[in-house]
């Protein structure tokens, strides 16, 4: 049985105040292992992103507690938790969030970069990661130059560059065509998912549910159920 | 020999608070590779930056202009009539000034000084206005320094120094042994002199003893417009101040004459005050453009900035980065807007020797101000908006 990476223990996040008040995510409890790759899925509007945003680090939640390995991750202050997602997690956002004013292979030594390398060992850095991707051809070039495919691949270059614990993605094929969106899915599973590393998706979209080990189905807030996965029977 | 343990904390406490060169690189090139938006930016500033060290350095070389005459002759007191503010307006003094300052302990010796206007005839037929100072006869005291000619040939008949500035041209450019008439007095030209600073009213500058001087230039009933002092020491200046004061008349030192000329431009002509309002209205122009381009760029990349932040990035690297930004551009700006001004200037006096424009290090020190203000307002708006976002808002989209 491999290691707990995440523990997330009745997370609880609400927005707005009085009768405006939503509640977003409700006492939802989960685990990721190590060497698995989770699906969070359900509706729009279900807190799957909310969810996702309280275990990486990125919201603190209301009520509850996100261990990862050892660390009680919402009990560091501001600067602490900067540093853990920075360290221990790759994010691909849902829109890549890359940089149109810098080239492909600047854009994946971002995370290099905050961590203090010099920008030309980040870059040479990013460069092995471009390769890994297959986008070595195009390390010159400014996102806006590549196709969708190419610039999801980019950002999930830029997420793996610091060689991070988990790797969060946001709906990784939102924006992809069906075969370009399985092939993505299918190139994160087989090249970047070890027995170090957890991987955790939020999608709608079931045409990549096969890859899941397991799938957290949320609906208004709740976790409705696990599935386990057809990953995780082969 | 190892650092002592709280001087390593210390310093690797301040290490994590300064930015790192990445970062800093990462700024600079998301500036810079937003050509239309830098562009922008440099142009705001350096237009700014242009007009204010332009009216500055204008207001300076006028400033300096008229107080060429106590530049140049370079006495270290003057004793004037307390009503003169300016080097041109002199008022007359009695004898006996002269006679009480060189009774006064700690003189080592007081000259009169000439200074008036009067017409000059040139050898074709015109008039030119000329300013002609008598230096006195004994000591010639406070004479130019010579480029061409001899110093004892101010004693020859009718001997004159024309001063080789910007005005030297309207003369007819004399050369030694040139004639021309002096209140119908034959005068001849037997040096060219030089000077540090030419006159702000753009009239040729003649210099001859004060005796030839009185004799020239009809003269009221008092000829001696200053009297120039050489104290024993610089000690003995602020009595040397105030005996003369007692006797109802004012010693000032080189640089209080200086100040008290260019306090009366700035403060009593209207001209400090229009000079002051166009370097704030190039002020505000140069803040407008620049903040307003620089917080449009800030919102543009608000969610690169959010996106750094989701990625790990702390929000005091984010302040540095823009910080960072915005110093760099307004220091460029301001780097072009001066080799802008000096090349204009440069150019104006190629072609208007008598152009009064100076670039001086306090007109400098101002512009270097206001461009760190509006790098500083800037920045400050685009900071606090980056400030605010939180990762949560890109990573939800």
């Amino acid at each position: 049985m491999s290691a707990v990476a995440i523990a997330a223990q009745g997370l609880t996040k609400w927005f707005g105040a009085g009768d405006a008040r939503t509640l977003a995510v409700r006492d939802v409890s989960f685990e990721v292992r190590l060497g698995e790759m989770l699906y969070i899925v359900g509706p729009s509007g279900s807190g799957k992103t909310t969810l996702l945003s309280m275990v990486s680090g990125i919201l603190r939640p209301n009520a509850g507690t996100v261990q990862v390995g050892a660390t009680d991750l919402w009990a560091l202050d501001d600067d602490g938790i900067a540093d853990f997602r920075l360290n221990k997690i790759g994010f691909v956002f849902q829109d890549y969030h890359l940089f149109p004013r810098l080239t492909t292979a600047e854009n994946v030594a971002i995370p290099l970069i905050l961590r203090g390398r010099p920008w030309d060992d980040a870059v040479g850095e990013g460069m092995k990661y471009l390769v890994a991707v297959g986008l070595e051809q195009r390390a010159g070039l400014p996102p806006v130059k590549l196709s969708g495919g190419e610039q999801q691949r980019v950002a999930i270059a830029r997420a793996m560059v610091g060689r991070p614990d988990i790797l969060i993605l946001d709906e990784p094929t939102a924006s992809l065509d069906g075969d370009t969106g399985r092939n993505i899915v299918a190139f994160i599973r087989s090249e970047l998912l070890n027995e170090q590393r957890a991987i955790v998706i939020v999608t709608h979209d079931a045409r990549i549910y096969e890859f899941a080990h397991r799938i957290l189905n949320m609906e208004d807030g709740r976790l409705k159920g696990i599935i386990q996965g057809q990953a995780s029977e082969q | 020999m190892t650092t002592p343990a709280p001087f390593a904390l210390a310093r690797s406490r301040l290490a994590a608070r300064l930015p790192t060169r990445g970062s800093l690189v990462l700024a600079y090139k998301l500036l810079v590779n937003d050509r239309a938006k830098f562009v922008a930016l440099l142009v705001g500033i350096t237009f700014a930056v242009f007009l204010m060290v332009q009216m500055t350095s204008m207001f300076a070389g006028v400033l300096s202009r008229a107080s060429s005459t106590v530049l140049n002759i370079g006495a270290k007191v003057w004793v004037m009539d307390p009503a003169v503010n300016t080097v041109a307006n002199s008022i007359g003094m009695p004898d006996y000034v002269l006679d009480f300052a060189r009774s006064i302990d700690g003189v080592r010796y007081a000259v009169p000084l000439y200074s008036a206007g009067a017409l000059a005839r040139l050898k074709d037929g015109t008039f030119q206005p000329v300013s002609v100072i008598g230096l006195d006869d004994g000591s010639l005291y406070g004479r130019p320094v010579l480029e061409r000619g001899r110093i004892e040939d101010l004693y020859a008949e009718n001997g004159f120094f024309v001063v080789h500035d910007a005005e030297f041209a309207k003369l007819g450019k004399p050369d030694i042994g040139t004639e021309f008439e002096l209140n119908d007095h034959r005068a001849v030209i037997v040096g060219i002199a030089g000077v540090a600073s030419s006159g702000l009213f753009g009239i040729p500058t003649l210099y001859t003893t004060y005796s030839r001087a009185q004799q020239y230039i009809p003269s009221t009933r008092f000829t001696t417009a200053y009297i120039l002092i050489e104290p024993k020491s610089t000690a003995d200046i602020p009595h040397i101040e105030r005996e003369v004061a007692r006797l109802g008349y004012r010693a000032l030192t080189r640089e209080e004459f200086i100040r008290r000329i260019s306090s009366y431009y700035k403060y009593q002509t209207g001209l400090g005050t229009n000079i002051l309002l166009m370097t704030v209205i190039s002020f505000i122009v140069g803040l407008s453009i620049s903040g307003q381009t620089f917080y449009t760029f800030i919102i543009e990349n608000l969610e690169k900035f959010g996106a750094l932040k989701a990625i790990g990035a702390k929000g005091r690297e984010l302040v540095w980065m823009i910080l960072f930004q915005a110093t760099f551009v307004s220091l460029t700006g301001l780097g072009l807007g001066i080799g802008l001004c000096t090349l204009l200037i440069f150019a104006a006096k190629l072609r208007l020797p008598g152009y009064a424009a100076a670039i001086t290090a306090t007109n400098l020190l101002l512009a270097f101000g206001m461009v760190l203000v509006i790098a500083a307002i800037s920045s400050y708006i685009g900071v606090r908006r980056v400030l605010r976002i939180e990762p949560f808002d890109i990573f939800r989209g």
